[in-house]
């Protein structure tokens, strides 16, 4: 079999000859506009040939040959858009295959070797997040609609500005706490061992999908009884915490014991506070209602008045 | 002349060109007014800095126009691909913003979406869009992209105008019914509309990855479209 460098190599001269026989080829999306990021693209598009011919070529070997070359590099520099590009390399089969993966965790299926594969992707993380943004706020807006629908003097509003504050709080729960987190590990691993520390990619990743289960968490939240509510919330905490603990155990296994507890344990609370923190903001059934509190002085001189 | 220039490139002179043939002229476009070609873009076989502003603005008018027709019957041209413009998109973003206007007014925060709001999440929402299927290797550009998605906000902002309509004649069960009825179908066309433009030119296989944040942006405004409540 040969070794992953003369595949390497093989493929460079594929690309080569491809790109000399129709330079005027379009190896990423081009188009008529001139945008700078095309131009930018050409610039970088020589360098990250080979890695950029192989995402793009649709045979059937792809998925493998990328594997042998040791994951995915972002080619080029942090400025060019190949760079980002090679964030977002997977298709639907594999996003639908991590979703799975982070719904089902079993132990001794670690979700980064398991499902990843040394092929983080950003596209996971980023949609799960604005979806659940959106299922958070609407959620809860229907929520506080149905548990006031008895009462008249409740005027049902949008509240829209729940969705300001969700995709504040969600959206740094999943790029904040992975910055941490990785910081952390990546500190305390020191210079020893760099196989088993995890990249920071793959740490957002792993957040990233495991928030996916409060999506339908969210959804069934409209339902408005508590016992529920309480239940759902403990099934998805144990199923997303259990995700992200079985990936971080074996690297922190390795340190003392009292960190690796202590980081465990701070990964769980963190994730359990987000979780209950959603429900009591968004889920509240007492909707503290303004119009209340002018009414009873109302109420209260009409009587006054009648009793007169 | 020739002989200045052949003993400045005393090197080059038995390269190709002969002694007789000078090496000068001018490159101009060999008709009047250059400049108002260059600034009129595509059609350069006559100057149009001559005619009168009505044919100006009319011209432009029947562009956006037709791109609404193409959003209404979506078939697979390349009409709103080809020549693209932002101003549909622009002036349905406005009138989107302005019926969502005037709604529960009397709260400052439990309200509607304000004007900025809606203006941030139909453009920056295009954007995110837009960059996101380039990143997953589109063959669409920057600005094609912002304006299919924009065109295709018509159906929604159409809804938006029924509903406020519905509306005037009450706030029931059955006017929320209708309501639900029309924003749910004029959702459902945008996306279709939208999707017969935009999936054609993705990579096989990711299709679905590119066509579900469309969904989610029309179910946003949708959303924002349905639960407009007038103020009372």
């Amino acid at each position: 079999m040969a070794s992953p460098n003369d595949l390497q190599f093989q493929e460079f001269d594929e690309a080569a000859e491809l790109l000399s026989a129709d330079p005027g080829a379009s190896t990423l999306s081009m188009s008529a506009s001139n945008t700078s990021t095309t131009a930018a693209g050409g610039g970088g598009r020589g360098g990250g040939g080979e890695d950029v011919k192989l995402d793009l070529s649709e045979e059937e070997g792809e998925e493998e040959s990328s594997e042998l070359l040791g994951g995915q590099k972002p080619t080029g520099g942090f400025w060019t858009f190949e760079y980002y590009q090679s964030f977002f390399n997977v298709d639907t089969v594999q996003v639908l295959d991590r979703v799975k993966g982070s719904l089902m965790p079993l132990p001794g299926r670690n979700f980064i070797k398991h499902n990843l594969r040394s092929n983080p992707d950003l596209y996971g993380p980023f949609w799960i997040c604005v979806t659940l943004v959106f299922s958070v706020a609407i959620g809860g807006n229907l929520s506080s609609f149905l548990s006031e629908k008895g009462n008249p003097s409740y005027h049902y509003r949008p509240q829209f500005h729940r969705v300001t504050i969700a995709a504040l709080v969600i959206f740094m729960y999943a790029w904040l706490v992975p910055v941490g987190l990785w910081g952390f590990l990546t500190w305390r691993q020191g210079a020893e061992r760099q196989i088993g520390g995890y990249s920071f990619l793959e740490t957002v990743c792993v957040y990233g999908y495991s928030l996916f289960i409060y999506i339908p968490t969210s959804v069934l939240w409209i339902i408005p009884f508590e016992w529920l509510r309480w239940t759902l919330i403990l099934v998805a905490m144990v199923i997303s915490g259990s995700v992200l603990v079985l990936t971080f155990w074996p690297v922190v296994r390795e340190d003392t014991k009292v960190m690796a507890v202590a980081t465990v344990v701070t990964i769980v609370v963190l994730h359990t506070l987000l979780a209950v923190g959603c429900k009591m903001y968004f889920f509240q059934t007492e909707v503290h209602v303004q119009s209340v509190a002018p009414i009873t002085p109302t109420i209260n001189m009409t009587i006054a008045t009648k009793a007169h | 002349m020739a002989d200045e220039a052949n003993r400045q490139f005393a090197g080059l002179s038995d390269v190709s060109i002969s002694e007789d043939i000078p090496v000068e002229g001018d490159i101009s476009v060999p008709m009047g007014s250059s400049s108002s070609n260059r600034q009129r873009g595509g059609e350069d076989e006559f100057s149009t800095l001559d005619e009168p502003v009505k044919e100006t603005i009319l011209r432009d008018l029947r562009a956006v126009g037709s791109k609404f027709i193409h959003v209404l019957y979506p078939k697979r041209s390349s009409v709103l691909l080809r020549d693209w413009d932002l101003w549909g998109p622009l002036l349905l973003c406005v009138t989107l913003a302005l019926l969502l206007q005037g709604g529960a007014a009397d709260s400052e925060d439990q309200g509607g979406p304000q004007f900025a709001e809606v203006f941030v999440i139909v453009w920056f929402g295009s954007i995110i869009i837009t960059l996101n299927s380039k990143l997953l290797g589109g063959t669409i550009s920057f600005f094609q992209s912002l304006c299919v998605l924009g065109y295709c906000i018509m159906p929604l902002t159409a809804a938006m105008a029924v509903c406020r309509i519905v509306l005037v004649g009450g706030s029931g069960t059955v006017s929320f019914t209708v309501r639900l009825v029309v924003v749910t179908a004029s959702f459902g066309w945008s996306t279709f509309a939208s999707t017969a433009f935009l999936a054609d030119n993705q990579p096989a296989g990711r299709k679905s990855l590119v066509v579900y944040p469309v969904f989610l942006f029309y179910f946003v405004i949708g959303w924002m479209v349905l639960t407009f409540s007038p103020s009372q």
